[in-house]
C-alpha cells in the first residue's frame, strides 16, 4: 500500500491522558502498517497541534491523517478543515474517539489503555481505504419558517423582518400572543404586559416580510438545510379574514357558549368574549374571531345562524373546510412555548374538587383588566378573599411530576403577593421550598414583598384541605405545611389558594420535533446543539430553537434566545450557501436490477426510478446518506460513500486485531 | 381461588371480630385462605423502626415459609401487609441485606428466593373477586346505609400499592357494590394515631376525634375499615375520645368483611359484630332491618 497516514494522539490535558498510558499507544500505532508518523501533543486541536499536522502534509510526509481524541462531533470538523486547507481531501481524515468512548469511561488504565489500541487500529485500517470525495454546498433560500406566536416567536419574526427577510410565521392559536397576552403585569418591573406585547403583536401583522398564518399547524416538514419544503394546515376558522373587520356584531349577538356563563367566579374566567363565535382577548392579531364548532349552535343543531344574518360584511362560511399550504424555507425557528403544570393530578392540593384553590393560570386571567373580572381578585362567589395561601413549586422540582425547576414561578409568586396587597386588605402566605431569584432586579423585588408584609413560610406543601379541626379552619382551606425554618407543622386557614403551576412543553411539541427531526430529552423540552455554546442551535442543521420549548424561562430570556436564534438564521442567509456532507450512496447502474425495493424505503424521497434505463437512481441533492437503501439492495448495488462495505470490514479487522 | 393467609397476631386477639367475620364470609365469596403453619409475628411497623435487620429476618421467616407453597400470602392487616411488603421489597433491592437475611434464615434451616407477592384481603376482594360477582352475591342489599369508607394510612403507602395513596377508592366500589352509599369522607387514608394510642395517648386520641367527627359530619351510619389497630383506635377508644374532648360520639367501626357478610345475609353474631365497643346504633339496625 501506498497510503502514508500520519497518527496524532491527543492527551486531551488529563482527559486522555490520566486514563490512557500515551507512550504505549504511540509505540503501538508506530507499529501499524501504512502508518508513516506518530505524534503526541496536549491539545490536538489547539493552534499548535493543528500545525503538527499542517507541517506534516505540507513536508509530504503523509497523505491521510488519523486523529485519535474526543468524539467526532467534538472536533471531526476541525480536523476536516486542517486537512482541507493543506490540499488534503477532508474524507482522507478519521477521528478514532479515545476519550468519550474511552478514557472517560474505564476505571482501569489497562483496560483503556488496551481499547485504545483497538480504536486507533480500527481507525487506521479504515483509512487506508477512504477514498476522496468532492464538496458539496447547497444554496439557502432565504426565507424563514417560526413555528409558534408567543413572545419568543414574535420578536425572532420581527427580528428577520426588519433585517430584510422574508418570515412565514404559523401559529396554532386563533391570534399572535402566547402566554404573555394572558398576563397583566410582568416581574419584576410590574409594566403592563399589554402595553409591551400589543404594539409587537400588531407589527407582526402589518409586516410587509411576514407572512401570519395564525389558526394553522405545521403538517409536514420535507428536505433540509437551505432548502425545506413545508405543508401548513389552516384550520377551518369559519369567518373569512379577508371580509371581517373585526366589528364584534357576531359575538355580541352569538346565543352559544363556549365558557359558561352561569358558573362562579371562578368557572367563568375569561379574557375575550365567552360566545361560540370568540376572539381569544380583544387585542387579538389578527382581529378576526373564529367559531368553536364544538359549541355552536349551528354546527350542533343545524340552526341558528345569528352571526351570519348580523355580519354586514358577509363573512361568515360555515362551509369553509381546512386547507393545505406548502411553501419553502431555508431555516426555521422553533418557539412553541409551554403548557403550565396540570395540577388535578396532585389530588391533595384539591385543585378541581375544591372551589377557591386555583391555578396560577386562572389567576393570571383574574388579575388581567380586560378578562372577566376587570382584575379584580374574587373568591368563586364574588366576594373578597381575607387571606390567600401561595404554593410555590407545584408540578416542579418533584419526582413525581417533573423534575426540573420552572425557574419563573418563584417570582410570579412574589407578583402575586404584590398584587394582592395592592389590590386587596387580604393577608398573603407563601410557601416557597427555596426563593430563587436569579435575574436583574429580581432579588430587589424580593427584598421589597418583604417588606410587604407577606408571610413567607419555607416550607413544601403537604395538603389543602377544607376539613376543619376547629373553629377558625371552619369554613376554610386548610394549608398543611412543615415550616423548615421554625421546625415545625402548620396548619395555615386561608380563603384561597394559588397553585404556582410549573412549567412543562407545550402539547404537540414531539410531533414538531419529529416533523423537524430534532430530539427532545426526558424532561419534554427540545435538546439544544450544546447546553453552553449552542443553545439556540439544534443537532439538525437549519434548525433553530427560541424560548420555553428548550426549557422553562422568564420573557427577557426568552426574548434574548429569540434574537440569539434570528441571528444565527441571518448569518446563514448572509452566507448564501452551506457546505453539506458529501458522503451519500451511489448506485451502481449495471448492478441495479430495478427491483424498485429502495425507492420507497428512502425517509428523504432521494430514491426515484429511471424508466428508460430501468435502474433507480439517487438525487445527490436530497440523499443524506442514512444508508438505508445500502441495506436493503437484494443486488449489492448501492454503495454508501465513506461507508463502503471494504471500509467498514476493514475498521472491523483493525478493532480485532488487537 | 386459593392463597397463603398470613393472619397477623391482632385477629387472634383484639380483632377477633374481624377474623370471625373472614372465618364466615371468604368461603362464601369463593376465596380459600390457607393458613400459614408456623407463621411468626411481622414486627409490625413499631419494631422496623427500633431493630431494622431482626424485623426484616423475622418478616422473611414467614415468606420463606410460604415460598414453597407458591401462592400469593394473603394478610387482612395493614400492618403486616406493609412489613411484609417492605422486607420483599429491601431484599430485592438491596444485595447486601439480602446476603444478611440469607444467613439468618439459614441458621433456621430455611431460604427465600425473593418470589412471593403479598397482598392485603381488600385487594384480593376488590380485585380477584370484584364488586360484580360481590353484587350478584348480595342477596340483601344495604340500600340506605351511609358508610363513610375508612383505609388508614398503611395499606396504601407507599404508592406502590394497588390504590391511590391521597384517595384510594377500591373500597368504595365494593361497597357500592351491595347496595351501601359512601359518603364524602376526606380523611380516608388519613392516620388514625396507631401505636401512638400506647405512647403519646393524647395525640392518637385527637387523631381519631378528626376521624370521628368527619364520619359524623357527612351524616353517616357506621365506618367500615380494613385495619385492625384503626378498628381498635375508633371503637375501643371512643369513649375516651368522648370523655377527653366533651364530644358524643356513637358511631359504629366495622370491617368491610363484616359489612359483605350482612349483605350475604349472615346473622350478625357469626360475623362478630356483637364483639364492637361501640354497639350498632338503632339508627344503623332500622337502616338495615328496611333494606
Amino acid at each position: 500500500m501506498s497510503e502514508r497516514i500520519g497518527v496524532y494522539v491527543c492527551h486531551c490535558g488529563t482527559n486522555i491522558a490520566g486514563k490512557v498510558n500515551i507512550d504505549e499507544v504511540v509505540r503501538f500505532a508506530e507499529g501499524l502498517a501504512g502508518v508513516e508518523l506518530v505524534r503526541d501533543y496536549k491539545f490536538m486541536c489547539s493552534d499548535p497541534g493543528q500545525a503538527m499536522i499542517q507541517k506534516d502534509i505540507e513536508g509530504d510526509l503523509i497523505d491521510r491523517v488519523v486523529v485519535a481524541s474526543c468524539s467526532p462531533l467534538m472536533h471531526e470538523n476541525t480536523f476536516r478543515k486542517v486537512c482541507e486547507r493543506c490540499g488534503v481531501n477532508p474524507y482522507l481524515f478519521t477521528m478514532a474517539n479515545i476519550r468519550e468512548q474511552c478514557s472517560w469511561v474505564h476505571v482501569d488504565m489497562g483496560d483503556s489503555t488496551a481499547k485504545a489500541k483497538a480504536l486507533i487500529a480500527a481507525a487506521v485500517s479504515r483509512t487506508k481505504f477512504l477514498e476522496p470525495l468532492p464538496k458539496r454546498e447547497v444554496s439557502i433560500n432565504p426565507r424563514t419558517l417560526v413555528i409558534g406566536g408567543g413572545i419568543a416567536g414574535i420578536q425572532a419574526a420581527l427580528d428577520l423582518a426588519e433585517a430584510g427577510k422574508e418570515v412565514v410565521l404559523v401559529e396554532r392559536e386563533p391570534s399572535i400572543g402566547g402566554h404573555m397576552a394572558k398576563f397583566d403585569k410582568t416581574f419584576p418591573t410590574l409594566d403592563c404586559s399589554a402595553c409591551i406585547l400589543t404594539p409587537r403583536m400588531v407589527q407582526v401583522g402589518q409586516h410587509p416580510n411576514i407572512k401570519l398564518m395564525t389558526y394553522a399547524e405545521l403538517d409536514e416538514v420535507n428536505g433540509y438545510v437551505g432548502n425545506f419544503t413545508v405543508r401548513v394546515r389552516n384550520k377551518a376558522r369559519y369567518v373569512d379574514p379577508e371580509l371581517c373587520n373585526g366589528c364584534g356584531m357576531c359575538w355580541e349577538k352569538c346565543p352559544g357558549t363556549r365558557v359558561p356563563r352561569k358558573g362562579n367566579v371562578h368557572e367563568k374566567l375569561s379574557l375575550g368574549p365567552t360566545t361560540s363565535i370568540y376572539m381569544p382577548f380583544m387585542q387579538a392579531v389578527p382581529a378576526v374571531p373564529v367559531i368553536d364548532s364544538g359549541t355552536c349552535l349551528y354546527f350542533q343543531k343545524g340552526k341558528c345562524r345569528v352571526c351570519e344574518s348580523v355580519c354586514e360584511r358577509t363573512a361568515i362560511k360555515y362551509d369553509m373546510e381546512d386547507t393545505f399550504e406548502e411553501f419553502e424555507v431555508g431555516n426555521i425557528i422553533i418557539a412553541t412555548g409551554f403548557r403550565t403544570f396540570d395540577p388535578r393530578v396532585i389530588k391533595r392540593y384539591g385543585y378541581g374538587a375544591l372551589p377557591n384553590v386555583m391555578t396560577s393560570l386562572d389567576f393570571e386571567i383574574m388579575n388581567c383588566a380586560a378578562g372577566s373580572t376587570s382584575g379584580a381578585i374574587l373568591m368563586a362567589d364574588g366576594s373578597e378573599p381575607k387571606s390567600i395561601g401561595i404554593v410555590h413549586c407545584v408540578g416542579s422540582r418533584d419526582k413525581h411530576y417533573n423534575e426540573h425547576c420552572s425557574r419563573v414561578c418563584c417570582m410570579y409568586a412574589l407578583k402575586y403577593a404584590h398584587l394582592i396587597k395592592e389590590k386587596t386588605n387580604a393577608e398573603v402566605f407563601d410557601f416557597y421550598i427555596d426563593m430563587r431569584c436569579f435575574g436583574k432586579g429580581y432579588e430587589e423585588f424580593y427584598d421589597r414583598l418583604l417588606g410587604e408584609d407577606v408571610r413567607f413560610v419555607r416550607g413544601k406543601v403537604a395538603e389543602v384541605s377544607n376539613v376543619p379541626v376547629n373553629v377558625v379552619e371552619e369554613g376554610k382551606l386548610v394549608i398543611s405545611v412543615e415550616d423548615t425554618l421554625v421546625g415545625v407543622v402548620r396548619r395555615v386557614p386561608v380563603d384561597m389558594v394559588v397553585l404556582c403551576t410549573g412549567l412543562e412543553s407545550s402539547v404537540g411539541l414531539a410531533e414538531v420535533a419529529t416533523m423537524c427531526n430534532v430530539s427532545v430529552g426526558k424532561d419534554g423540552f427540545i435538546i439544544e446543539k450544546h447546553p453552553k455554546l449552542g443553545p439556540v442551535s439544534t443537532a439538525t442543521d437549519g434548525v433553530f430553537i427560541a424560548g420555553a420549548c428548550q426549557s422553562p424561562k422568564d420573557i427577557p430570556d426568552t426574548v434574548a434566545q429569540a434574537s440569539a436564534a434570528s441571528s444565527a438564521v441571518l448569518s446563514m442567509i448572509t452566507r448564501g450557501m452551506i457546505e453539506i456532507e458529501s458522503a451519500t450512496a451511489e448506485i451502481n447502474e449495471k448492478k441495479c436490477s430495478g427491483c424498485r425495493i429502495c425507492n420507497n424505503l428512502c425517509p428523504y424521497l432521494a430514491i426515484t426510478f429511471d424508466r428508460e434505463k430501468g435502474v433507480s437512481v439517487i438525487n445527490e441533492a436530497l440523499c443524506k446518506g442514512c444508508g438505508t437503501c445500502v441495506a436493503a439492495c437484494p443486488s449489492n448495488a448501492i454503495k454508501a460513500k465513506h461507508f463502503a462495505n471494504e471500509q467498514i470490514f476493514a475498521e472491523i479487522e483493525g478493532l480485532l486485531s488487537v | 381461588m386459593k392463597y397463603t393467609y398470613y393472619p397477623g397476631c391482632s385477629v387472634g386477639a383484639t380483632a377477633n371480630l374481624y377474623q370471625d367475620s373472614i372465618n364466615v364470609v371468604a368461603p362464601k365469596v369463593g376465596v380459600e385462605l390457607e393458613e400459614l403453619q408456623d407463621w411468626n409475628c411481622c414486627g409490625a411497623t413499631a419494631y422496623m423502626s427500633v431493630k431494622e435487620l431482626m424485623s426484616f429476618a423475622i418478616s422473611a421467616r414467614n415468606l420463606a415459609l410460604a415460598e414453597p407453597f407458591h401462592r400469593d400470602v394473603v394478610t387482612p392487616c395493614s400492618a403486616c401487609y406493609l412489613v411484609l411488603n417492605k422486607t420483599n421489597h429491601y431484599f430485592a433491592e438491596y444485595p447486601e441485606l439480602r446476603k444478611k437475611l440469607g444467613k439468618a434464615l439459614e441458621a433456621g434451616g430455611l431460604s427465600y428466593s425473593g418470589n412471593i407477592r403479598v397482598r392485603h384481603l381488600l385487594d384480593v376482594f376488590v380485585n380477584d373477586v370484584g364488586p360484580e360477582r360481590l353484587s350478584e352475591l348480595a342477596t340483601k342489599k344495604l340500600a340506605g346505609l351511609r358508610v363513610a369508607p375508612y383505609y388508614g394510612c398503611q395499606i396504601v403507602r407507599p404508592e406502590e400499592g394497588f390504590d391511590d395513596p391521597d384517595e384510594p377508592e377500591s373500597m368504595d366500589r365494593l361497597i357500592e357494590a351491595i347496595g351501601a352509599t359512601c359518603v364524602e369522607y376526606p380523611m380516608k387514608a388519613k392516620c388514625c394515631g396507631a401505636s401512638l394510642m400506647g405512647t403519646q395517648e393524647k395525640l392518637a386520641l385527637k387523631l381519631c376525634r378528626e376521624l370521628l367527627a368527619n364520619a359524623v359530619r357527612a351524616d353517616a351510619h357506621c365506618i367500615v375499615t380494613l385495619c385492625p389497630l384503626c378498628q381498635m383506635n375508633l371503637d375501643v377508644y371512643q369513649p375516651k375520645v368522648n370523655g377527653l374532648f366533651r364530644t358524643k360520639f356513637n358511631i359504629p367501626v366495622i370491617y368491610f368483611t363484616q359489612l359483605i357478610g350482612l349483605s350475604l345475609g349472615i346473622p350478625p353474631r357469626e360475623l362478630g359484630l356483637h364483639r364492637l365497643a361501640v354497639k350498632m346504633t338503632k339508627q344503623m339496625k332500622d337502616v338495615l332491618k328496611g333494606a
